[in-house]
């Protein structure tokens, strides 16, 4: 398809700017002055609503397609979701800053505070913070968080913060952007991280462990209780990375475990839509002492039951401009009180009772490296399918001819020719089936004609594309 | 409840299948002692009742009050087609486009966005966005360290000072350095700026218009700064480039800032989006998401996420940032909207933000005990002085349904009487005289 800049033609224009209604000032003077126009678009409106609305159609998206993107929780978003949070589209963040402001902006303060007494209660912290605008963001926030809290008690000497083999990129990532080095654990045989090699990894110089539970595997580790206690005994601080808390909402609190910060994010766990790759928000919870380092500021409630901005002045700063991604942060909350207890408690029991049986259909055809019960996701490996020439990638390529997203491939690390299907708990049994089939389909032209899965996709607008040539031509911008 | 769609009919044959008595046998990997101790939450509502519940909260968010504030947030007109189309839900209900062949919807809009924001910004190569204004500018710092192997920057402090702290947290943890210069009065001291360079320092951060409203010309910094080998990063308002010189020609090195302004509601504070663009030699240093063109095995033209071995899902502890997400929804209401303004219309509105807001200057400048703190040149924003305390004075014509502007003694030390005003497309004549009336009666009657 034509990019809207090769759309172009000099002289039309789309939405009128309204006329001025005050006197022509003087003109700034030259040095300051641009000197030629921006070359934006020159289209019609129509040109404008038919290429973009062409150019969605060129996406896969959960409300077009079967989307078990494993460990992205892509459940399906709720309407009036979008409808309740665009309600306040017009309300500046700079009033709640402004002498008398509070009192015009208590709806959102009330919904701020609300979201964070929410989340508090559903993962066991005592505090809780909306301001990082992702999960890495509050990764990394939650990690100066336990810096500061090092800091503040004299102790200079933790520089390591360990993660094991099969976390999440974002974490080592994050934790060196808060200023640490990484120590790497790896993954024992039994799918979790070795306790014997933690244990020696572990010492007074460790700052944190991060940890993802369920891990990557999508098993639960029923360690964990010990891995908190291991490093707390070091004096060092424990870290839950919530991108699996789909898994265990109702079920498991990870402040009851023992750790002492987690993010959550709100765009997998609490339904609010993806965009393409974001916005996303990743509040973090944290417990006892750590609460005076959250960012500033803090939303609280006073006696007389207003909300009240204030400062935060031992916490370690901003880290975003103000409360947070507050559209997103107001579907989540409308998400939670809508569904209460009881619905979150049974999007866990749904969301595993859904992996479960996308496993049990599935392992006869596909290699499971850890064949036990699953939590909210299942991983398998296309090495039976390597046999024949068959890589992930090429049934990955496969569904997308029959009309499924495909299941994160090549991740976890620790699993060759990875597979990571996370049905999540609002797809029918009926849609999991036919992508099923497609998949058992798949293991058996695998053997039979892999060439058909080698050549897709070829039913999309264009078929697999050369990374290399991208990389290497670094064509980012039209000339 | 949670749309879940599975019936009791359902769940019997899946447990039958998976060899499961129960749905809670599945949990039984779980120790009995790491269980939930509590999970207190009330019960559900209908759709209804939460709709009746979120209108009672967003009828207390001050949507009615008139806004003369700004401040790096601003209240601008978006056209009904950019809403429209960002809810498209093929857009907003896709993740990251890791599939390309099924993503090249979102994969070409960035393409589009990352081409809009070069233009915008005189550069040669941006990404597909980041979270927001300061968390954009604190990356660009980082990324100033990375290509400069040092370890100081200098920070003007006429930079944003929410974007301020937040550069300082990101450099503190790394233990960097962040050298904040004071303004003259309400203005960049260029001079001391540029006596502050040396062979040390990874970059000098800018910003015009700066949070006073000043646009600066920053060619003398540019040339200070490549003499030691530090870079330039100038962070910029987009609207304010329909008409003022951008930082590509200004000489910056990296141009970065808060995206909102493009085609995003205020919204409470975000969702947002930051942009970050830079010389083309600069590429591999940038943080985040890019998306670059290339070809199909029949030479269809396409486009694909492009320069990932500096990502953190490879790189892991080496990557050139955490970030693995990137603000596609709001990136793409920015793009949508500079589409539907185009060439002419972009600049017309720079134009309008511009006369209304040096009408209001000359309006409220001539009440009686106001003077004008930015007396050169200024965008859509200017700081007055008051005769005495700027927030008292907000405070009452707020009461009046009307924000008058942002009090600086909050941000700036002996400035508690510098009022920031700012002026949209979206103020009418009559609301910036009725300003200049509310001015005058909350100082004098």
């Amino acid at each position: 398809m034509e990019l809207i800049f090769e759309k172009s033609v000099s002289g039309r224009c789309g939405v009128r700017v309204p006329l001025s209604d005050v006197p022509k000032a003087p003109p700034l003077s030259e040095a300051l002055r641009r000197q030629e126009p921006v070359r934006l678009p020159e289209v019609s409106e129509l040109d404008l609503v038919r290429h973009y609305t062409n150019l969605s159609r060129r996406n896969f998206s959960v409300d077009t397609n079967f989307y078990p993107l494993g460990s992205c929780t892509m459940k399906y978003n709720s309407k009036v979701n979008e409808d309740v949070a665009a309600l306040f589209a017009g309300c500046h963040p700079v009033l709640a800053l402004l002498p008398g402001g509070e009192s015009l902006v208590q709806g959102p303060l009330s919904l701020v505070h609300g979201l964070e007494r929410q989340l508090a209660e559903i993962t066991g912290m005592d505090e809780v913070t909306t301001q990082p605008l992702a999960g890495a963001h509050g990764e990394m926030t939650g990690i100066m968080v336990i810096a500061a809290y090092h800091k503040a008690r004299g102790d200079n000497k933790r520089k390591y913060v360990i993660v094991p083999d099969s976390s999440h990129g974002t974490n080592p990532a994050s934790a060196a952007m808060a200023g640490y080095e990484i120590v790497t654990v790896p993954t024992a045989p039994y799918g979790d991280m070795d306790l014997d090699l933690y244990r020696k990894a572990m010492n007074e110089e460790v700052a944190a462990v991060m940890l993802t539970c369920p891990n990557t595997l999508g098993l639960f580790n029923p360690h964990i209780a010990e891995i908190c206690a291991i490093a707390h005994e070091a004096g060092a601080l424990t870290y839950y990375d919530g991108a699996n808390l789909n898994a265990i909402l109702g079920k498991v609190r990870p402040g009851d475990v023992g750790f002492d910060v987690i993010h959550v994010n709100l765009h997998k766990t609490f339904s609010t839509p993806h965009g393409g790759g974001g916005p996303g928000s990743g509040p973090i919870g944290v417990r006892g002492d750590l609460v005076r380092y959250l960012p500033t500021p803090r939303v609280v409630r006073r006696e007389d039951g207003s909300f009240a901005v204030e400062d935060h002045p031992e916490g370690i700063g901003r880290v975003s401009d103000f409360f947070g991604n507050f559209g997103i942060m107001a579907r989540a909350y409308a998400y939670i009180t809508m569904l209460g207890r009881e619905g979150l408690i049974e999007v866990s029991e749904h969301a595993v009772l859904n992996a479960n049986y996308m496993m049990a259909r599935l392992k006869e055809e596909y290699e499971l490296p850890f064949d036990q019960t699953c939590m909210h996701e299942c991983v398998f490996s296309a090495s039976r399918q390597v046999e024949h020439g068959v890589h992930a990638i090429d049934v990955a390529k496969y569904l997308v001819d029959r009309g499924f997203h495909p299941p994160t491939v090549y991740f976890p690390l620790n699993v060759k020719e990875a597979i990571m299907i996370e049905p999540t708990e609002t797809e029918s049994r009926q849609t999991m089936d036919a992508f099923i089939e497609v998949m058992l389909e798949a293991a058996r032209l695998a053997r039979e004609n892999p060439e058909r899965l080698q050549e897709a996709p070829v039913t999309t607008p264009v078929g697999r594309l050369d990374e290399t040539r991208a990389a290497r031509a670094q064509q980012v911008c039209c000339e | 409840m949670g749309y879940c769609p599975n019936t009791p009919d359902d769940i019997r044959e899946m447990l039958a299948v998976i060899g499961a008595g129960s749905v809670e046998e599945l949990f039984s990997s779980i120790p009995a002692d790491l269980r939930a101790r509590s999970f207190d939450l009330p019960p559900g509502m209908s759709e209804l009742e939460l709709t009746r519940h979120m209108k009672e909260k967003a009828a207390a968010c001050g949507a009615d009050i008139v806004p003369f504030i700004g401040g790096g947030i601003y209240d601008h007109f978006i056209p009904a087609a950019v809403d429209h189309l960002a809810s498209r839900a093929e857009f907003y209900t896709a993740y990251t486009p890791y599939q390309p062949e099924c993503a090249q919807g979102t994969l070409q809009a960035l393409y589009e966005y990352q081409s809009t924001i070069c233009r915008l910004t005189g550069m040669e190569a941006s990404n597909a966005s980041l979270y927001d204004g300061g968390t954009a500018v604190a990356e660009a710092a980082l990324m100033s360290l990375r290509i400069t192997e040092r370890h100081k920057v200098i920070l003007d402090a006429s930079v944003n000072p929410l974007h301020r702290e937040i550069v300082s947290g990101y450099l503190h943890s790394l233990s960097a350095e962040a050298v904040q210069v004071e303004p003259k009065g309400c203005t960049s001291d260029l001079d001391r700026l540029m006596a502050f360079i040396d062979g040390e320092t990874a970059a000098v951060i800018v910003q015009s218009p700066d949070f006073f409203g000043n646009v600066q010309d920053f060619r003398a910094l540019a040339q200070k700064a490549h003499e030691h080998e530090a870079l330039l990063i100038v962070s910029c308002y987009p609207i304010a480039l329909g008409l003022v010189a951008s930082p590509g020609e200004m000489g910056a090195d990296i141009a970065v800032g808060e995206g909102q302004s493009l085609g995003n509601p205020v919204s409470f504070g975000g969702p947002y989006f930051g942009f970050i663009a830079t010389r083309k030699r600069f590429i591999r240093n940038l943080p985040g998401r890019i998306v670059g063109e290339t070809i199909d095995h029949q030479a269809r033209r396409g486009f694909v996420l492009t320069l990932q071995a500096r990502e953190q899902h490879i790189k892991r502890h080496k990557a050139t940032s955490n970030i693995c997400s990137n603000q596609s929804l709001c990136a793409l209401r920015g793009l949508i909207f500079c589409a539907a303004l185009g060439k002419k219309g972009f600049e017309e509105l720079a134009l309008l933000n511009y006369d209304k807001a040096q009408y209001a200057k000359s309006v409220l400048a001539s009440v009686k005990g106001v003077d004008l703190l930015t007396g050169g040149a200024t965008f859509n924003e200017f700081t007055l002085s008051l005769p005495w305390d700027a927030s008292e004075v907000v405070q009452r014509i707020l009461e009046k349904g009307v924000a008058a502007g942002v009090p600086l003694g909050r941000y700036y030390q002996g400035m508690e009487k510098a009022l920031l005003v700012t002026v949209t497309e979206k103020r009418s004549k009559d609301e910036i005289d009725r300003l200049a009336v509310l001015l005058e009666e909350a100082l004098w009657s």
